[in-house]
């Protein structure tokens, strides 16, 4: 046991919060094991392997209480939070709480369930108990035990067996300007039955929030043949902090992309843990991350083939500028009867600045005999010979620049499936390169 | 239209370009042809403002203009364009992107109003239907996974999008077959004019077969050591370059100037 150094405010909270909100019962027994969990686990060091390159300290110094509840913000605030071109679903989180009148479930196919984990735990009970807590390893993972000792809502998300969902479900969590730094713990299930098409996109923003702490985790069980996109978008405040974590289950023959998009936050660290179950099941972990100023973002890819004949791609495009520090960790466990396994991984990044710093590792830890695996990871500057070529065709020094870097970062844009959510995450990237208006007239 | 004189460049350290002089006027075209390690390439790359080139003597007026005060953008839309010898692949920037924000970037230096993306894109369908290329490379990123041979067309293409007023050639023959030497010298072709000049860089005879230059100057260590018509291409492919250096008859060279 690692004793509740720095633990004393969270337990605290958790004394009160088991107080008020302790139903259902069986919810409350996981929570308790959960927030014993936490203080056998400890709060990670740098001496913890998984946390070698990420100083928690500034976040860990800090006390971060609940988010009271009461915020207020209008529809005219969530705008700009729209994929043009296409109806979606949209539920909105303020402060961690799910509020109704922000949010639009849409007309889905019968049987398509979008609302909040803290209705899903009235009405469907059956499901939630099935999945909650049953897949993310907060055995091993503080922050995972963390939130799921806090959880009470975030986004819940069913689909029945052959359905296809036309409409992406858009799950926005905003935080607002609070008098002292808050805490969240966003907790979503996202369960997808067989032969099913979905895509879920959560959007970490903040509205006028400036330093918090979300922490977050999402469950995502894909049945057999199903075909996801789950989009994770962080953008908040660069004195947020975000530990996210999306823990993927995946059966038979399904095909999950997981695409992580990093533009905001101090401290970023981004877990995706998809767990290959069923035998054929492919995962594609495709993210992009552009930390610049003293931002921090960690990717945490944790990949386990438990099946023979799967095939899981990463690929990882850091662009880091200024004092920004940036790490790419990629594990790939391939278990015992995961025979015919086909893993690749590239971790791609590019330092704007001398003072931009880069840690990149790959894992490979093969338990089967009959795999393919391969991994890859450059850090670089940005090529000469291109921006001359560029330059010699009458482009100025800085747009060519700019379009380097959208041409680096596109890379990505290219896996993103669904046209008008990859429009809009074209957007967000656009908006963040220097210069990046000039790319708008071009295509 | 383009003055080099007594140009002396050094490629870390080692002297490559020894005195080099050429003058060329609008509506000619010239070739320069040489040897490997010549110094072909390194004058291509001084033109278009490559860094890396030390010019330790001489000068290069381009229109009246001191060349070496212009960017490499600013050379590119005055009007100085080069079709690389290697050009580059830039994976994740779609081609029409790419050739409309230098199509814009030109215009807007002209003064000329810019594009739209549904004027770019008829103007690149346009010139490749002229060109008789396929206008299947507009939907790739530029170069990426393209053959050698589509490489220089597409050069070949940006060019004739930028109408340029000097066109540097460097090596736009080397390693093509000869359908795509046909095709890149048709397009060569179609941009001569009165108002144009070019300047063929190549190691071969080959390519002036299609694209007949008016000049022909040999450059060996650095120098031209002869200036002639296409009567000295062939006289080149006849006896080899050993034979253009050993008589070196003072005068020609400079015969131009």
């Amino acid at each position: 046991m690692k004793g509740k150094v720095g633990l004393e405010g969270y337990l605290e909270s958790f004394k009160r919060f088991q107080n008020g909100a302790g139903r259902p019962s069986w919810l409350r027994d996981v929570r308790r094991a959960a927030i014993q969990r936490c203080v056998e686990l400890g709060l990670p060091t740098t001496r913890d392997e998984d946390w070698k390159f990420t100083n928690l300290a500034p976040l860990t110094k800090k006390t971060f209480r609940p988010a009271p509840g009461g915020a207020k913000i209008t529809l005219d605030d969530l705008a700009p939070f729209v994929f043009q071109g296409q109806e979606s679903a949209r539920l909105v989180f303020v402060n961690g709480r799910y509020v109704e009148e922000l949010s639009d479930s849409c007309a889905q196919p019968g049987g398509v369930i979008a609302c909040s984990l803290a209705q899903s735990l009235g009405f469907h009970r059956e499901l939630v108990e099935q999945h909650l807590a049953k897949h993310v390893d907060y055995d091993r993972d503080f922050f995972a035990a963390l939130n799921t000792a806090f959880m009470e809502d975030g986004g819940f998300v069913y689909v029945p067996p052959r359905t296809v969902l036309q409409k992406p479900i858009h799950l926005i969590y905003a935080t607002t300007k609070m008098s002292s730094p808050v805490v969240t713990h966003p907790r979503n299930l996202i369960i997808v039955g067989e032969a099913t098409e979905a895509a879920v996109v959560e959007e970490y923003v903040s509205m006028g929030g400036d330093e918090y702490f979300t922490n977050a985790v999402s469950e995502l069980v894909a049945g057999e043949g199903a075909v996801v996109e789950h989009y994770r978008v962080e953008r908040e405040s660069t004195r947020a902090y975000n530990i996210g974590t999306v823990r993927v289950q995946q059966g038979r023959s399904s095909n999950v992309a997981c695409h992580g998009v990093l533009l905001g936050g101090v401290l970023v660290r981004n877990n995706v843990h998809p767990v290959l179950a069923g035998e054929g099941a492919e995962c594609v972990l495709n993210g992009v991350f552009m930390p610049r100023g003293r931002q921090h973002m960690d990717n945490f890819m944790w990949v386990e083939h438990a099946s023979p004949h799967c095939g899981s791609r990463q690929f990882y495009n850091g662009i880091l500028d200024d004092k920004a520090t940036g790490v790419f960790s990629g594990r790939i466990i391939v278990h015992k009867d995961a025979q015919k396994t086909d893993a690749k991984q590239t971790n791609r990044n590019l330092l704007l600045s001398d003072e931009a710093q880069m840690d990149s590792k790959p894992q490979l830890e093969i338990y089967a005999d009959d795999v393919k695996c391969t991994h890859g990871a450059t850090i670089g500057k940005m090529d000469d010979d291109a921006i001359f070529y560029l330059r010699a065709r009458g482009i100025p020094l800085e747009r060519a620049r700019t379009l380097l870097l959208f041409g680096f970062a596109a890379e990505n844009l290219e896996r993103m499936r669904q046209e008008p959510i990859r429009r809009y995450v074209e957007g967000l990237i656009t908006d963040r390169l220097p210069h990046g208006e000039i790319l708008k007239n071009l295509s | 239209m383009l003055e080099i004189k007594n140009l002396h460049v050094s490629v870390e350290g080692k002297k490559i370009l020894k005195g080099f002089n050429l003058k060329v006027d609008a509506g000619e075209v010239h070739s320069i042809m040489g040897p490997n390690g010549s110094g072909k390439s390194t004058l291509a790359s001084v033109l278009a403002g490559r860094d890396g080139y030390e010019v330790t003597e001489g000068q290069i007026l381009y229109r009246g203009r001191d060349l070496f005060e212009m960017d490499p953008e600013e050379r590119a839309c005055e009007g100085v364009f080069m079709a690389f010898q290697y050009p580059v692949e830039i994976p994740g920037v779609g081609s029409i992107q790419f050739l409309t924000a230098a199509l814009n970037a030109i215009r807007k230096h002209r003064g000329e109003e810019e594009f739209d993306a549904f004027e770019a894109l008829k103007l690149f369908k346009d010139k490749l239907k002229q060109l008789q290329m396929s206008d299947e490379m507009l939907h790739r990123s530029v170069n990426e996974g393209f053959s050698g041979g589509e490489k220089k067309k597409n050069e070949i293409f940006q060019m004739a999008v930028l109408e340029p007023s000097l066109a540097v050639l460097d090596e736009t023959d080397s390693g093509l077959d000869i359908d795509a030497l046909r095709i890149v010298a048709d397009g060569v072709n179609a941009l001569r004019g009165p108002e144009r000049a070019m300047l063929v860089i190549t190691h071969y005879q080959r390519l002036l077969n299609y694209v007949v230059p008016d000049y022909v100057h040999v450059l060996v260590d650095g120098r031209i050591v002869r200036s002639g018509g296409m009567e000295l291409a062939l006289r080149l492919e006849e006896h080899g370059y050993s034979w253009a250096g050993e008589r070196d008859p003072a005068g020609v060279a400079a015969a131009r100037l």
